[in-house]
């Protein structure tokens, strides 16, 4: 593609370089045969290219729009002003804001939004669709070699649509089976003092309005306003794939988020020294 | 054409029966095509800086990851109304200004059809404008992208006025668009000079008249899709909410159906300004002129069957797609004839390479990679990948400045010397020249690049550490210099007004009847129509540089009595004299109607009771502008 649009660059160029050459060499012009060049480079030449672009972008969009094999793994993408909820369906298994799937074979995405319209792109993995209101998109994607790659929110959601990202993790199909199998099991219940009190915290100072964990009583229905934080501790970002899931910087964002991602949906919540610290050690407990 | 046998009317009376009073009330009671015209040019490129300072403010914020010199909102707001401003304050007014100041003089008449509904429209486009600015400093301007998409534009998720501005102002804002257009169609097709049959149409005028067409059959999606969201918003209606049965593709059909027509009618008049300035400074009328006309009627035609080439992504079925991605592609037949044809007409040519020139070829350069990289994201395949990415920034501006800014500004250039009668300066007008071209293309080259590496629009900013660091602070750099080039441009036309050498009738050559009058033109523009045997009226007989052929030339020309506004009205296609109509003179009446107006759409802005009150005082303005007097009758 690139090839072919800089060799037409070039031709048109060249031709133009010449007519000015021609135009300024000589003093009384020749006559020149214009009609010739306008069907020629005009009509003919473009009508050729076009055809052919049109037989192959045919081919090319019949060759991606089904898999070689039926995907056996169905994952749910429901995008949300400014994250992205993920569902395993047939495992019974939410996550948020990171994608695991197995290397070397076809996963069927179901893409839809709570919201506003969203678009679902991994640059290395797949072209873009939206996640539509109301309606279900799907799109299937493979990942070939295991590694994390950066998926982004393609299409203007509002205030905070540029730091909403996310992350595709492929894992070897035994990796990812292990990791799928300890998403479905409830995380430990707290036994030290301290996770005690964070997990008492989580109740107390509002975050399970918005947030479930799976196990506790901040369980679906309630608590889906904000991502699910069942596993919170296994995750690699926050925020929607813009920090490292690390303690400093979980304590940040449970403080003042609205520093940290302005306009986004959760409030600044201000919390005491121990009891910010008993809350990030239990949520990063829950693996 | 044989001349009508009537005295010679005098100048003296022709200036008393066409010019405008003076005073504040005179000026506001202009309705003269030129004074009009100018009045959109000059308002439009105002909007054209602001608009552009509001890019500079885009680009210093992306110079560096993760800056903070505007607020996500700050840039939201900044990015929505660059595009709105661009394309409906500056882009569609500055072509019908210019198209309604050149227009008449090229076709060999005294005025537009329908003088008052000019004024009329500027006065709404001003009014309309001034608003969506007022909203951009009052903080609460548009955010949700020039293409407002539903439903983050609806009142679930907008609850603020921004969207409320932008629906009621472009709906006000678009009745002007309208009166233009409706203006220019008949204007074109009733009032060419006696011979101008439809092959003889210069084609500068062919592209304003496939334009004015396209205005008319795409603007009304756009007014019909924004009622429907202004009543979504304010009267709890249903149209693109899913939840209730609506549907928010429809919005996207809607917007598209206007939004890609919309860039083919910022496109076709800037090929027609290429077309008469190739002619003038080769000394050759442009080869293969009926290709050329078709091919802008084709254009036309095509943009209306392609709009969903904008929604490949959004899941609409795939057979459909093929069909839009083959009419996209199909627009580049017709563009690349028009560029074959001017590359011929240059090939034939003696060239003289001056500004207007030189903007001709920096917008063949950068219009056929624009086209290229058009042709790229019409195959769906590769546009999943690089559509909502930066590549389809660099892309449109391409397209956009590259092939409709660029030669506006040669086209301005171009007919500075008839608008005023002075000469604008050629030496800045290089350096003004290669200041933008460079400056343009070390902004939007690397996009594509950006693109192609993921970078997606409309991010306020971006984490260090994907590698887009370095293009994107180019990209910055570039744009300070293209800026520079802009603000040389018009101080240079600034100062030729002040101190620009007198330019004569038609200091650059030019074939067509705007060159045979005086420089600025009379208040009448042709002391007798002129008739027309070529495409070429002014190159017949004489040699193009002969300075006596202007005057040679009213030996062919019609007189009109000198008793009250008369223009001549001819046939469609043939141009054969029909009669002779009498256009109403100078009124305050369209001022106080688009007033009128404007309480109807900013009370459903601010208070629903100046709504009735502003029906009323138009219904009033209506009447008394229509109110027969005796002196407008016909003799």
């Amino acid at each position: 593609m690139f090839a072919l649009g800089t060799a037409i660059f070039a031709a048109v160029l060249g031709a133009l370089g010449y007519a000015l050459r021609r135009a300024r060499g000589q003093s009384a012009p020749r006559p020149f045969n214009g009609n010739a060049l306008i069907a020629v480079g005009g009509v003919i030449i473009p009508a050729a290219i076009i055809i052919s672009l049109v037989v192959l972008t045919a081919l090319t969009q019949r060759a991606l729009s089904a898999p070689p094999t039926p995907p056996a793994l169905t994952i749910d993408v429901i995008g949300h002003q400014f994250w992205w909820e993920v569902r395993y369906p047939q495992h019974g298994v939410t996550t948020a804001n990171e994608i695991h799937l197995p290397t070397g074979q076809p996963v069927q995405l179901r893409l839809t939004s709570a919201d506003v319209i969203h678009s679902f792109w991994v640059p290395q993995l797949a072209g873009k669709l939206d996640l539509n209101p109301g309606q279900t998109n799907t799109l299937w994607i493979q990942a070939d070699r295991a590694d994390v790659y950066r998926g982004i929110c393609a299409e203007f959601c509002g205030i905070q649509h540029t730091l909403m990202l996310f992350l595709v993790v492929a894992e070897p199909p035994d990796q990812f089976a292990a990791w799928l199998e300890a998403r479905r099991a409830p995380p430990p219940r707290p036994v030290e003092p301290v996770l005690q009190r964070g997990q008492r915290v989580f109740s107390e100072a509002g975050c399970a309005f918005c947030h479930a964990i799976e196990g506790t009583v901040a369980t679906p229905p309630t608590g889906t306003v904000g991502p699910d934080l069942t596993h919170l501790g296994s995750r690699r970002t926050l925020a929607a794939g813009i920090i490292d899931n690390t303690p400093e910087n979980l304590a940040s964002w449970i403080v003042r988020p609205q520093e940290i991602k302005p306009g986004n949906r959760m409030p600044n919540t201000p919390l005491g020294a121990e009891d910010l610290q008993a809350l990030v050690a239990y949520l990063e407990s829950l693996r | 054409m044989a001349t009508l046998e009537r005295p010679p009317t005098t100048t003296q009376a022709l200036t008393r029966l066409w010019s405008t009073p003076a005073g504040l009330v005179g000026w506001l009671s202009a309705v003269n095509h030129r004074a009009i015209g100018a009045r959109f040019m000059v308002t439009a490129l105002a909007f054209f800086l602001l608009a552009g300072v509001q890019a500079l403010a885009i680009r210093l914020q992306l110079a560096r990851p993760g800056l903070s010199i505007l607020s996500p909102e700050a840039y939201n707001q900044n990015f929505t109304m660059h595009g709105v401003v661009m394309m409906f304050l500056f882009a569609i007014p500055v072509l019908e200004g210019l198209g309604m100041y050149i227009v008449p003089l090229m076709i060999g008449t005294r005025d537009m059809a329908f003088p008052r509904l000019s004024a009329f429209g500027y006065w709404v486009y001003l009014l309309a404008g001034l608003g969506l600015f007022g909203a951009f400093f009052l903080g609460s301007a548009p955010n949700s992208g020039w293409f407002n998409y539903v439903p983050l534009s609806g009142p679930g998720f907008s609850p603020g006025a921004n969207i409320d501005f932008y629906a009621v102002l472009l709906t006000f804002l678009e009745i002007s668009a309208l009166a233009a257009a409706v203006e220019l169609i008949v204007t074109i097709l009733k009032q060419r000079a006696p011979g101008m049959a439809i092959h003889r149409i210069p084609l500068f005028v062919w592209s304003i008249l496939v334009m004015a067409f396209m205005i008319v059959f795409a603007m009304p999606a756009l007014i019909v899709a924004s009622v429907m969201l202004e009543l979504d918003r304010a009267a709890g209606t249903h149209f693109y909410n899913p939840a209730a049965g609506g549907d928010p593709l429809l919005w996207q059909h809607l917007f598209w159906f206007f939004g890609h027509p919309e860039v083919y009618i910022i496109l076709l008049p800037a090929l027609g300004i290429v077309s008469a300035i190739v002619a003038t400074f080769t000394r050759r009328p442009v080869m293969g002129y009926t290709a050329v006309a078709l091919s802008t009627v084709a254009i036309g035609f095509l943009s209306f069957g392609l709009w969903v080439h904008h929604m490949f992504a959004t899941g609409v079925p795939l057979l459909g797609t093929s069909f839009f991605a083959a009419a996209s592609m199909m627009i580049a037949i017709p563009s690349g004839v028009q560029v074959f044809a001017w590359i011929a007409t240059i090939a034939n040519g003696r060239i003289v390479l001056k500004t207007p020139f030189l903007y001709v070829l920096g917008f063949i350069f950068l219009f056929v990679l624009g086209g290229i990289t058009g042709v790229m994201v019409a195959a769906m395949p590769f546009d999943l990948q690089v559509h909502d990415s930066y590549f389809v920034v660099a892309h449109f501006h391409y397209v956009i400045i590259g092939g409709m800014v660029f030669p506006l500004l040669g086209g301005l250039f171009y007919w500075f010397p008839k608008m005023t009668g002075k000469l604008p300066g050629e030496r800045l007008g290089r350096w003004s020249f290669w200041l933008q071209f460079i400056g343009f293309n070390l902004t939007f080259f690397g996009m594509h690049i950006l693109g192609f590496w993921g970078m997606p629009r409309r991010i306020y900013t971006y984490l260090p550490g994907f590698g887009w660091d370095f293009l994107n602070l180019v990209a910055t750099i570039g744009a300070f210099i293209l800026g520079l080039g802009f603000v040389l441009y018009l101080a240079n036309l600034a100062y030729s007004l002040w101190r620009g050498e007198p330019a004569g009738d038609d200091p650059w050559g030019g074939a067509t009847l705007e060159w045979a009058t005086t420089s600025p033109p009379p208040q009448y523009n042709f002391r007798a129509i002129p008739t027309v045997r070529s495409r070429t009226p002014l190159w017949d007989e004489e040699e193009p540089d002969d300075a006596d052929r202007a005057r040679d030339h009213t030996r062919r020309m019609v007189a009109l009595p000198d008793e009250g506004r008369e223009i001549l009205s001819t046939t469609v296609v043939d141009a054969r004299p029909q009669g002779r109509v009498l256009l109403p003179g100078p009124s305050l009446w369209p001022f106080w109607l688009a007033a009128a107006v404007g309480f109807i759409f900013y009370g459903m802005l601010f208070d629903l009771i100046l709504v009735p009150i502003g029906a009323v005082l138009a219904a009033a303005a209506l009447v008394a502008w229509h109110w027969p007097r005796e002196e407008e009758e016909a003799p």
